[in-house]
């Protein structure tokens, strides 16, 4: 079947099979900044945002994203140029293999969205599902903090 | 210099040269095109560069052992889409060892690719490349496989008793008996230890069970392979070891090296799990039989089962010392369970005493010995503290309860027992990796600064024995101490490649392979400093057997130090030759042994490097300190490549070192202990380190904080559960708790910086240490809340409920 995707703001269709993951497919398709990792939803590495509400791509039939919107982490930001979010990553030494990246600041620009003035500990919980096994946590958790700032002054997008 | 902020604090102790790009947190040269998902990890060079790549799946045991009767693939070859199907009987027979270790290796050669004989729950019995996974996994299930179940040895401590299952009968090569499942035995003595303990005014004996744990690096074990247009076998993978992995894959397949390439991305994750080659063989052949790209990625329930964990040892620890607490003798007996292969059986088990047992270098006997054992278990292999951390958490229990013995604070009797500057032990030069090591003096240590801002941190002196309770809930305070190694001495050898562009930037290679820790742009910062250049100036490439020079690859903590030390050398070198183009231009006499000499690592301050009084490198240009002229690097370059006396300015350089100077570290811990419910949280933690200079104190607070969570997960949740017949039953990210964000304590790291004459720019390694420390700091912690000792880890709410309910654990 084809269904249509809006990613990343482009109005995309897809030939699918009944079963197949929205995961799965958005690789094939070539969105490859969304990385697979545990494949059961238990670690938020794959993590997109469906209308702007994250969720564990791993999980989603692509066909319920039939006629919705998805961002990945190139929607939020690129090398050329990057979000706020993603220098602060970078700025506050939160990457380090940088495979759980991706998905961690995928669910920190929902939160963000949402609550531009999080507590350190809102930050834990809104992605307490982003598994990470290099940083401990902290220096991405400052990170977010450091965006979130930056983001309220509004000399940043 | 010194850094403060909440959960950070930066110091330094001594002086040491001045530093414009070293000791600064850059940025990481990866770090925008990961936070922005770029497509450079495995799986996804694959996805775009191969798309109609074969996609394999491995068949593995369901048995824990036993010998296939018969195997019949017809019907999974028959199934549309299917383009290979290996077993035994179509695939090299060649022994060898997953491990990807130095050469000659030191784990028996006890794998083949397969084998009649299976020798644990997810041992290889078959695989399959076809089209999809889909239509891989479908050929799985067509496989018929009978097999002839064997009893097994499910328990280490069951595996030399006589009349066990032997878990290898064919005896291979390099295991120590395997006659009685022992693959490895070691058995080191200093002086007469059973003596000394015999005359010891005190003495204290304990056994200490660690556990089954795994690395779960976000990616999995993942490679692909291909045969590029020239006839060569390209393999990309997530390997920490390229050259072991061309090594091993080449002797298994019988290709030579010059067909043979392999290529390492972008990492995600190792932790050590990636220094074994578990499937860089199957790529390849499954490539070489099909003509097609083939690859595997390994299922998060293989990577648990399959894969590789941590040893599991059970530990014996004596220790004699007189009343004051003056320590004479350490006794340690290891049992490690190396499962159903013994990768890294040997040199694992070595560092459980060798880099535990050099810290209380007062004791005059010492004795280390021990048998690492086959079992029809999952195979542990190289993890994060590679042995240490299941010696400490024997060595630093024991000290504490030593101390309470001898009615002491555990700190003043560690203090007392130390090991300081200028002073050695034994211990290093008897024992090394597997085989005699290399003797070593300290020549730097911030080991007694750690300890007293860890102690002041966690509120040592105010919270220790006092048992603070709140309802049911009691607290307590711990700590224990800790070295690791920089690299193994005169083993690891690291290359670097530096050559000049025009514009007077650089391009590095190195062997030296970044898994995600950053090494890319630590090594990039020693070159900076040496060449006078900013960050962008440099750019970096690793890791390529056939494009970079070689490296032993990514474990022993031997990155910054060892591959360090040959980026330096090497952009020594480059540099000479600039000065020496410059000498031409601005007409000056430069004598060439100057330039041409081996540069050194070390750093003396009585003797400077001698060509630095003739020119200095300034900010991409060349200052003569006898005519205070400047040539720019471009212009020397342009020169150099198309004017005058051609030539290429490059160079490769290599560094072994005979020293592996060790990182040190305090950690303290204030935890909380529900009487009711066995719970154990951690309200605070710790952890004060020397790695000598920080090159990028960012990532190394970053190394250390991974190896923290790591740590404080091992001691706490992480475990492996097993069903009768040794079959794991929580292989999943759900069922084995790793700490999430909300679990991870409030963690404070102290880095005190000290120079370390025998490092690059002063650095010593940092990766492993951090891991060290939760498991004894924790125990000790719960010791002083309750009173009780746990001997068994993990310290999971069942085990203390149970000590506190007065039951032994």
């Amino acid at each position: 079947m084809t269904i249509s995707i809006n990613v990343n703001t482009v109005e995309r269709s897809f030939d699918i099979q009944p079963g197949e993951v929205l995961l799965d497919v958005l690789r094939r398709e070539g969105y490859l900044e969304v990385k697979g990792s545990c494949h059961s939803g238990d670690c938020g590495a794959c993590t997109v945002l469906l209308d702007g509400r994250p969720v564990a791509s791993c999980l989603i039939l692509v066909a319920k994203a039939d006629g919705h919107a998805v961002t990945t982490v190139r929607g939020i930001g690129d090398q050329a140029h990057p979000h706020v979010l993603q220098e602060a990553f970078v700025k506050n030494g939160a990457v380090q293999c940088g495979y759980c990246v991706p998905g961690a600041i995928t669910s920190a620009k929902a939160l963000l969205d949402e609550n531009p003035d999080p507590t350190e500990e809102e930050i834990r919980l809104a992605m307490d599902s982003n598994y990470c096994r290099c940083t401990g946590y902290e220096q991405q958790v400052e990170a977010v903090l450091d965006a979130a700032a930056q983001l309220r002054k509004g000399d940043k997008k | 210099m010194s850094i403060e902020r909440k959960g950070f604090r930066h110091l330094t102790e001594g002086s040491y040269p001045a530093t414009h790009v070293v000791g600064k947190s850059v940025d990481k040269v990866d770090g925008y095109a990961l936070a922005s998902g770029a497509p450079m990890y495995t799986d996804d060079i694959a996805a775009r560069d191969f798309p109609n790549r074969l996609h394999g799946r491995i068949l593995t045991s369901s048995i824990a052992n036993g010998v296939i009767i018969s195997i019949d693939t017809s019907a999974a070859e028959a199934l549309p889409g299917v383009r290979l199907v290996l077993t035994w009987k179509n695939t090299p027979r060649t022994f060898y060892t997953t491990a990807g270790q130095g050469w000659p290796e030191p784990s028996p050669y006890d794998n083949q690719m397969f084998t009649e004989r299976v020798r644990f729950v997810g041992d290889r019995v078959a695989a399959v490349f076809a089209d999809s996974i889909d239509i891989a996994e479908q050929a799985l299930r067509l496989i018929k496989v009978s097999f002839k179940e064997e009893p097994a040895v499910l328990d280490a401590d069951d595996a030399m008793k006589p009349g066990a299952p032997i878990v290898h009968p064919e005896d291979p090569k390099g295991a120590y008996d395997s006659a009685h499942n022992v693959a490895a035995h070691l058995d080191i003595n200093v002086g007469d230890v059973d003596k000394a303990l015999a005359e010891s005014e005190v003495t204290i004996s304990e056994t200490f069970q660690t556990h089954y744990a795994q690395h779960t690096p976000m990616e999995t074990h993942t490679a692909f392979a291909y045969t590029d247009d020239m006839g060569k076998v390209v393999i990309v993978s997530s390997t920490q070891v390229p050259w072991h992995a061309r090594r091993i894959v080449s002797r298994v397949l019988d290709i030579p090296m010059s067909k043979l390439r392999v290529v390492k991305p972008r990492i995600g994750g190792g932790y050590g799990t990636k220094q074994e080659i578990l499937i860089d063989d199957l790529v390849a052949y499954g490539t070489i039989k099909t003509g097609l790209p083939c690859e595997i990625e390994l299922t998060r329930k293989e990577e648990f089962v399959s894969s590789r964990t941590r040893h599991p040892m059970k530990i014996d620890m004596s220790i004699g010392c007189d009343k004051q607490g003056h320590f004479r003798a350490l006794k340690m007996y290891v049992l490690s369970n190396t499962g159903a292969y013994g990768s890294h059986s040997l040199t694992v088990m070595s560092n459980t005493g060798s880099k535990t047992l050099p810290l209380y270098n007062k004791a005059t006997d010492v004795r280390f010995f021990g048998d690492a054992v086959y079992t029809n278990l999952p195979v542990p292999g190289a993890y994060r503290g590679y042995g240490a951390t299941q010696g400490y958490a024997a060595l630093e229990c024991t000290i504490d309860d030593l101390a309470a013995k001898l009615g002491m604070d555990p700190i003043e009797l560690r203090k007392m027992n130390m090991i300081r500057v200028g002073e050695g032990s034994p211990i290093f030069e008897a024992l090394g990796e597997g085989r005699q090591g290399v003797a070593q003096t300290i020549k730097s240590s911030s080991l007694p600064t750690l300890i007293d801002l860890g102690a002041e941190a966690i509120g040592w002196t105010e919270k220790r024995g006092k048992r603070t309770r709140n309802g049911h809930k009691v607290r307590g305070v711990g700590m224990s101490m800790h070295m690791q190694g920089s690299g193994i001495p005169l083993i690891d050898m690291a290359s670097a490649s530096i050559k000049l562009n025009e514009d007077g930037s650089y391009f590095l290679t190195m062997g030296a392979t970044d898994i995600g820790t950053g090494s890319d742009t630590i090594l990039s910062q020693m070159a900076a400093e040496v060449l006078g250049v900013t960050m962008d100036k440099i750019s970096a490439l690793s890791s390529d057997t056939d494009l970079t020079p070689f490296d032993v690859g990514a474990y022993a903590s031997s990155t910054t130090f060892v591959s360090g030390g040959a980026v330096v050398k090497a952009a020594k070198a480059v540099r000479n030759q600039i000065f020496s183009v410059a000498a031409e231009m601005l007409g000056e006499e430069l004598d060439q042994q100057l330039v041409i000499a081996e540069p050194k690592v070390e750093w003396d301050n009585t003797q400077p490097d001698p060509i630095l009084s003739f020119y200095r490198m300034d900010d991409g240009n060349v200052v003569s300190a006898r005519s205070g002229k400047k040539v720019s690097v471009s212009d020397i370059a342009y020169r150099a490549y198309y004017e005058i006396n051609q030539h290429q300015i490059a160079t490769t350089q290599s560094f072994v070192s005979p020293y592996s100077p060790p990182p040190f570290a305090a950690h303290f811990v204030e935890i909380e202990v529900d009487e009711l419910t066995g719970k154990v949280e951690v309200l605070k933690y710790v952890a004060a380190v020397d790695c000598g200079v920080s090159i990028n104190p960012d990532l190394v607070r970053g190394q250390i904080m991974g190896a923290v969570a790591n740590g404080i997960g091992f001691a706490l949740t992480e475990e492996y559960h097993f069903g009768s017949h040794g079959n794991m039953t929580n292989s999943s990210l759900f069922d084995y708790k790793i700490l999430s964000r909300r679990d991870m304590p409030p963690t404070e790291v102290i880095v005190v910086d000290n120079y370390e004459p025998t490092g690059p720019w002063g650095a010593k390694s940092v990766a492993e240490i951090g891991i060290n420390g939760a498991i004894p700091a924790i125990g000790n912690a719960i010791f002083d809340a309750t009173g009780i000792r746990l001997h068994r880890t993990p310290y999971t709410p069942d085990k203390v409920l149970a000590a506190l309910r007065g039951k032994s654990i």
